[in-house]
């Protein structure tokens, strides 16, 4: 086999894929879901039905709150509730539509049947419109709404797409468990992203732990020509998007520059799936795989469930939660958030719900650095984190600029590599905010002096003329 | 001895030479800079907190120097007696300014705000308020961990261990703001210290920030504000708004009477003086008693009503019968002179008559008696 990996830095977290042999399982339709509104990276989505409403699965609950937003769709059938306040993973206060569930009836619009559609009737512009309306976003966690990605600007132009089936994260499964469901279409919506994108070339990157989905997959590929399997050695992070394209094309996205500046556009395996019910069924993003993992968790799982279930009710689903869990976090152990409270529902963009009994939870005492440098050996971006931690602590702010604080994909992997167990990202991520909170703010500054002397020359242009 | 003269001549020299370029760089490059920007900053703490808005204290001197007026241009560290020296050296009046001090509007400590999560990351509010909402159901109150007082550089607030929120040293305190900036919550506020009664600043506000609904509120934090506006319809100056659940009292209109301090039912209304005896607020069994007191009052009422008609209807009928008696009085009044004539009439009737019967018995006696004798 061909592997490849990305370059620079990496660290190899143990795998713990617990629930990599556990088939998708179809979780139970709660009583009552509460679908919250900002399910998407960018401006939240605004409700728009009522107390009192009746709403079926598929129905539009959610529209656009601006450019980068997208449509949020209702995952059941029933009367809206209430438009209330509920805890996102983080704890933070977002909207959400309470939905009581009575049956499940669907919109009449979509296609349930299982049977795969392969012909694609729509045209490029038809395609994003459609992934724009079905509410899609990037499904690898950070959910960019995927009709925005798929609109690069004219300047750049896509030469592959490149599916990310990595799932590099430890313990999660769902991208594995939904490669092994749905490989065939998962290949069609690889189709659909190419069309819509206007190339002929498709790489699948699968790391070479999940050599049952790189084997299916390598055999239901033969019959769509332009995509293939890349199998990728294991290495955290090659599902960030820089590192996944460095590993498949060995191009490097320039600092600071869009991932697209390479002509490589990466999605998401789950996207690609999403996408292909959107397009070839009509069916909006109401469900996804969410893998249920842990150690001390009796029955880790990857269940098909609608967004809007509590978490709640996954993790009894999943055997219940033990005795000593020192931690629920929502997505996998090293990117993931811990959650404050386990009172928050499923969102489009939630891959796992790992828990950590309370031994391993803990991060333990952090003490000086000794300028050992595995965080610069660790960092994929080629950065210095012991330095960029103190400046951004120190309020450093132009020196943290000058080591390229906003190059930070806040993956983790210094403070995973830290002997010393300093809270590296941490102070990054911190720093990195501000950062990039100060560049706009300088960007914004520049246009403006730009837009300004733009019409004070149009103004000397036409003064002459008048004259 | 030679050999110390060059060495004097060449230092010598070299010193003139080095002077001369000084002198001529001085000369040549010599920026103007108003006499009195100097003389200002030398009033001024020179702490270069930025509580002034301005970069330092020599900004603030700068700025005080090219102003036309000293309106709005405040040294929170120097406060009024700095600005009158500094008024004095540009001959302008200093801007009036009420004294300031920074307030913690969280009073959900540890017994009220029950954690129900643990973190562990890196000890600062800034990284914890982007990992999460806090530790406390709360996701609006003080973290903890201390951002504040890393940022004061007047040594005056504090975590309070016990209770596990910053306390400010209303002595140590000059409102320069570098908390206000610092806490990612946006729980501090600068506030007016307040009108200073036997020595005391009289101030009230709310301290709490929570915009949740009353029941989430109250359920996170037994001390949070629940937006049920008792404070505002107790307040007689208009000072207190209620927006999101949460009230909000105006240090610009608050006369700081303390009226409202009593009346929060989770006190979180907190003041610097002793505040006005609420109105005794009746306990339950109390309320009872007190109902059952109005009830009885009220029989009382209806029986004292009853018993006034009966009174009214027996004066009534009193009022008649005298009426009556007085009418059969007149009757008689009438009638008795009318029965005395005629009893008079009749008297003197009776009496002609017995005296003509007495003297014609006499007569016949006299007559029996002469014909005796005869």
């Amino acid at each position: 086999m061909n592997m490849k990996t990305f370059k620079l830095g990496g660290v190899h977290p143990a795998a713990n894929k617990l629930s990599d042999k556990a088939p998708v399982e179809v979780a139970a339709v709660p009583a009552e879901v509460a679908i919250p509104m900002a399910q998407n990276l960018g401006a939240p989505s605004k409700p728009c039905v009522q107390k009192g409403d009746k709403v079926k699965v598929g129905t539009v609950i959610g529209e656009p709150g601006g450019f980068l937003s997208s449509f949020v769709h209702s995952s059941v059938s029933g009367t809206v509730t209430k438009v209330d306040n509920v805890h996102d993973a983080t704890g933070k206060n977002v909207p959400a539509v309470f939905i009581k569930v009575e049956g499940d009836e669907w919109e009449e619009s979509i296609d349930r049947s299982t049977e795969l559609k392969k012909d694609i009737s729509l045209d490029k512009q038809q395609i994003i419109d459609k992934v724009k309306e079905m509410g899609i976003v990037g499904m690898g966690g950070a959910t960019f709404p995927t009709q925005v990605k798929l609109t690069p600007p004219p300047a750049f132009k896509p030469e592959v797409v490149i599916i990310n089936a990595v799932e590099c994260e430890p313990y999660l499964t769902s991208d594995h468990s939904l490669m092994l469901a749905h490989a065939e279409e998962i290949l069609v919506g690889v189709e659909i992203l190419k069309k819509a994108m206007g190339v002929t070339k498709a790489i699948i990157g699968i790391e070479a732990n999940k050599p049952d989905a790189i084997a299916l997959m390598e055999e239901k590929a033969k019959g769509y020509p332009g995509t293939t399997i890349q199998p990728l050695k294991l290495k955290y992070p090659q599902g960030g998007e820089k590192q996944l394209i460095n590993a498949c094309i060995g191009k490097e996205v320039p600092s600071g520059g869009l991932p697209i500046a390479t002509g490589a556009l990466v999605q998401n395996v789950g996207t690609a799936f999403a996408v292909y019910e959107a397009v070839q069924k009509n069916k909006p993003l109401i469900e996804r795989i969410v893998t249920v993992t842990g150690k001390s968790l009796a029955k880790p799982s990857n269940f098909l469930a609608r967004v809007g279930t509590p978490i709640a009710a996954l993790i009894e689903a999943a055997g219940g939660l033990p005795e000593d869990t020192g931690k629920v976090i929502s997505g996998g152990p090293m990117m993931g958030k811990a959650m404050p409270a386990v009172d928050s529902y499923m969102v489009k963009g939630c891959s796992g719900i790992l828990i950590m009994p309370n031994e391993e939870a803990r991060r333990k005492e952090a003490s000086p650095c000794i300028r050992c440098a595995k965080c610069v050996n660790a960092c994929p971006m080629g950065l210095s984190p012991y330095i960029l931690s103190k400046y951004s602590q120190k309020g450093m702010l132009d020196k943290a600029e000058e080591e390229r604080v906003y190059d930070c994909i806040e993956c983790g992997s210094c403070s995973f590599s830290c002997p010393a167990n300093r809270p590296l990202l941490d102070w990054i991520r911190q720093g990195k905010g501000k950062v990039m909170g100060i560049l706009r703010a300088r960007a914004a500054e520049a246009k403006a002096k730009a837009d300004a002397a733009k019409a004070a020359a149009e103004a000397k242009s036409e003064a002459p003329a008048k004259a | 001895m030679n050999l110390i003269l060059i060495a004097l001549i060449v230092l010598g020299v070299i010193g003139a030479i080095g002077a001369l370029v000084l002198h001529v760089v001085a000369k040549k490059f010599y920026v103007y800079e108003d006499p009195r920007v100097g003389q200002v900053e030398e009033v001024l703490p020179g702490a270069n907190c930025g509580g002034c808005g301005f970069p330092g204290c020599h900004g603030m001197a700068d700025a005080c120097v090219k102003a036309s007026s000293l309106d709005g241009l405040m040294c929170p560290v120097g406060g009024a007696d700095v600005m009158a020296k500094v008024a004095g050296i540009l001959g302008m009046e200093a801007g009036a300014a009420d004294p300031k001090l920074a307030v913690v509007r969280c009073n959900g400590d540890t017994c009220a705000r029950p954690k129900r999560a643990v973190y562990d990351g890196a000890k600062s509010c800034a990284v914890a308020n982007a990992t999460f909402a806090g530790e406390t159901g709360c996701v609006f109150g003080c973290i903890g961990l201390g951002d504040c007082v890393e940022a004061c550089q007047f040594d005056a607030i504090h975590i309070n261990e016990e209770r596990g929120l910053p306390e400010v040293d209303a002595d140590k305190c000059v409102a320069c703001g570098a908390c206000v900036k610092a806490c990612p919550k946006l729980v501090i506020e600068l506030r007016k210290k307040g009108r200073v009664v036997q020595g005391n600043a009289r101030r009230v506000w709310v301290e709490c920030i929570n915009k949740d609904k009353g029941g989430v509120a109250m359920k996170n934090c037994k001390n949070a504000c629940i937006g049920c506006g008792k404070c505002q319809k107790v307040c007689k100056f208009d000072a207190i708004t209620i927006e999101n659940n949460l009230s909000y009292i105006d240090p610009e209109k608050c006369k700081a009477c303390g009226m409202c301090v009593n009346e929060c039912p989770t006190h979180a209304i907190h003041c610097t003086f002793t505040p006005p005896a609420p109105k005794p607020k009746p306990a339950p069994a109390e309320k009872a008693a007190e109902k059952a007191a109005v009830a009885t009052t009220k029989v009382a009422e209806a029986k004292e009503a009853v018993k006034e008609a009966v009174a009214a209807k027996v004066e009534e009928v009193k009022a008649n019968v005298v009426e009556a008696q007085k009418a059969v009085a007149a009757k008689v009044d009438e009638v008795k002179p009318k029965v005395e004539a005629k009893v008079e009439e009749v008297v003197s009737d009776l009496k002609e008559k017995a005296s003509a019967v007495v003297s014609d018995i006499k007569e016949k006696v006299d007559e029996v008696k002469t014909s005796k004798k005869d």
